[in-house]
């Protein structure tokens, strides 16, 4: 690539990152403005932020909301992963059949998915529990579309196949093929798909306000009819949280590929001679 | 790299090779048959080569042995045991797959170390028993490579370093050469071949690489279509091919129409041996190999049934292969490329038929094209 034309792609790709930057940036920018105003011409105040933590309420629902994406991430897992290395291993006619039912939630409207799910959380809130904890399970089903593709994206990239067959000749079992082998080597998708569950939990509003839970999303529209600058002022706070999130998710991955490409650098200036 | 065997302290490694025994193997997928009925004793220490076309079974029955797969019917007897109805984790056998399948997330040693540690060998003995190992296949200063830096032919010795580390009672390779470049392939030919009579494991390779299956193991054995056509020694299997299947599956062959009188078969005017002496008179198709065919010397090229006109020489090294046209077939004749330099595309020759006995094809009618 000629040094000129290097250097046009460079100014493209700064160019990019501009735009894009100032299309997530400025909206969040704003928004932080306004949880700072103060009333009428006084100074920038931080009481909105403030407030936050001596809302009780909030507080209640920023914890329930990331209890839940906990939960649900690690229900994700825990459900997709053995499911989905399974029905790759053994069951591959059923791969299509899985698929449709992992994107199924992807085309039923949240009410609709409400109306089908009332009659079953009025029945668990009576019988079992009526915690907000409960709607780990629609949640599940709720990001089962995001976290399948990435989970597939991840599996496709090895060989699942012949690795489990290599380790179960060498003597391992499937618990151990499973968490010594195939798990190890699909961690960025695991980050991935636990990242989009995080997101989709903590953005979720219409099914737990139909419900009559409060969880972030529903907190901060209830905070945001008394005190507008306090809504706001969360919304920042979990847009941020999501935004490190998947910084430190990026990171992650980059550092990974780059001590690998360190590694092969340095073997590569020793190598001796290859079969 | 092949000279660190011995102070690799193999013999520490070594295990006496045990008896397998397969016994009226049946697979079937589907309604296709992979396996009918295939038995196959391996003497202790012996490399068995299974050899055959896409499709004829030979993986199945490797994969059988390995606990892969479960077979419908009939046994596999290791050392003795029944392990038929065992899983694959308990059955103690090394594999080298097709594939590379190294776990790229662990380096070359710990990948070798992976079986110990299913074992339970202590940590001090695992880092010992991956280094000897390492060693034997010549990859000691590699220890610690990922499989992303490690070449084809590295992966797959430090696979095979992995497969025989847990001492298995039988070592089963797949194919193991065949994502390699001629060249690799060739010397990890000899390799494999020279650790396993070091390490003494009876070994079960399956390949569809006639040169590969004939260059490396003690016995051959030519699958069809799930069933074993012919097994023996490797010179076995090339001079006196049991079927017509064998004799053109593994190396090139002629088919040259012929009369089958008395015992011999006549092909163009010369009388041949054969190698089923009880084969009835008649019209048959005779399999010659293209060794077998030479330049006469006379150089009478006038006329007659092997007079022809050579129309390609292809160059294989110390060898060419030479097509010549007789005018209703072509035959292919190999030979000392300083010989076949000598007569270029276009020149008439005559050729002779070399007086070594030659497998007849009753069954099927004559071709007009070898």
């Amino acid at each position: 690539m000629s040094r000129n034309r290097r250097l046009k792609l460079q100014v493209f790709r700064v160019v990019v990152f501009l735009v894009f930057g100032a299309f997530f940036l400025v909206p969040i920018g704003a928004m932080f403005e306004f949880s700072t105003r103060g009333n009428g011409d006084a100074p920038r105040t931080l009481v909105a932020w403030q407030t936050i933590f001596q809302t009780p309420d909030l507080v209640a629902a920023i914890l329930a909301s990331l209890v839940l994406a906990v939960i649900t991430s690690v229900a994700m897992l825990l459900l997709l992963v053995p499911t989905m290395i399974w029905v790759r291993l053994r069951l591959p006619r059923l791969n299509r059949v899985v698929e449709f039912l992992c994107l199924l939630p992807l085309t039923i409207p949240a009410i609709v998915l409400v109306a089908g799910l009332a009659p079953e959380y009025r029945w668990l809130s009576i019988n079992i529990s009526e915690s907000i904890f409960t709607l780990a399970f629609v949640y599940l089903v709720l990001v089962l579309p995001y976290t399948y593709r990435t989970l597939h994206t991840g599996l496709a990239a090895i060989d699942v196949k012949t690795l489990s067959e290599a380790a179960r000749s060498l003597g391992a079992g499937w618990p151990t093929v499973m968490g010594r082998i195939i798990v190890p080597n699909m961690w960025s998708a695991l980050l991935n798909a636990c990242l989009l569950s995080v997101a989709v939990v903590l953005g979720e509003f219409t099914i737990a306000n139909l419900l009559n839970y409060e969880n972030l999303q529903v907190a901060i529209f209830l905070v945001g009819k008394a005190n507008a600058g306090v809504s706001i002022a969360v919304a920042v706070a979990s847009l941020t949280f999501a935004f490190f999130l998947l910084v430190i998710l990026s990171f992650f991955g980059r550092s990974r590929a780059r001590v690998a490409r360190l590694e092969d650098v340095a073997q590569g200036l020793v190598v001796g001679q290859r079969a | 790299m092949t000279t660190a065997v011995a102070a690799a302290g193999v013999g520490t490694a070594t295990r006496a090779g045990v008896e397998v025994r397969l016994e009226n193997l049946q697979r079937r997928y589907a309604g296709v048959t992979a396996l009918d009925g295939l038995s196959l004793t391996m003497a202790p220490g012996e490399l068995v080569a299974l050899l055959g076309p896409s499709g004829c079974g030979k993986t199945t029955a490797l994969r059988l042995v390995a606990g892969l797969e479960q077979a419908d019917s009939g046994r596999i007897v290791v050392a003795g045991e029944d392990v038929t109805g065992q899983p694959t984790s308990k059955r103690d056998v090394g594999m080298v797959f097709q594939a590379y399948s190294l776990f790229p997330h662990m380096t070359a040693w710990q990948n070798v170390a992976f079986g110990l540690q299913m074992r339970k060998v202590s940590p001090d003995q695992r880092r010992k028993r991956a280094g000897e190992m390492l060693e034997l296949v010549g990859l000691s200063g590699f220890a610690d490579r990922f499989a992303h830096q490690l070449s084809g032919g590295q992966q797959q010795r430090v696979a095979l370093a992995r497969a025989l580390a847990i001492r298995p009672k039988v070592l089963l390779l797949d194919e193991p050469l065949s994502a390699l470049d001629a060249k690799v392939r060739a010397r990890l030919r000899d390799e494999i071949r020279r650790v396993q009579l070091e390490v003494g494991i009876t070994t079960l390779f399956v390949t569809h690489d006639q040169e590969e299956a004939l260059a490396i193991a003690d016995r051959v054995g030519v699958m069809r279509a799930g069933r074993l056509e012919q097994l023996g020694p490797p010179t076995t299997i090339y001079s006196r091919p049991a079927t017509p299947f064998v004799a053109e599956f593994v190396g090139l062959t002629n088919r040259l129409p012929g009369v089958v009188r008395g015992g011999e078969v006549e092909v163009r005017g010369t009388r041949l041996p054969l190698v089923q002496p009880d084969a009835a008179d008649g019209p048959a198709v005779a399999l010659v190999r293209p060794e077998a065919v030479t330049f006469a010397s006379d150089g009478e090229t006038a006329a007659g049934p092997l007079v022809g006109t050579v129309i390609a020489t292809a160059f294989l090294g110390a060898t060419s292969r030479v097509t010549v046209d007789l005018g209703d077939i072509t035959i292919l004749a190999q030979l000392p490329t300083s010989e076949a330099s000598a007569h270029p595309a276009g020149t008439r020759v005559r050729l002779a038929l070399r007086p070594d006995a030659v497998l007849i094809a009753r069954d099927e009618a004559a071709p007009d094209r070898a």
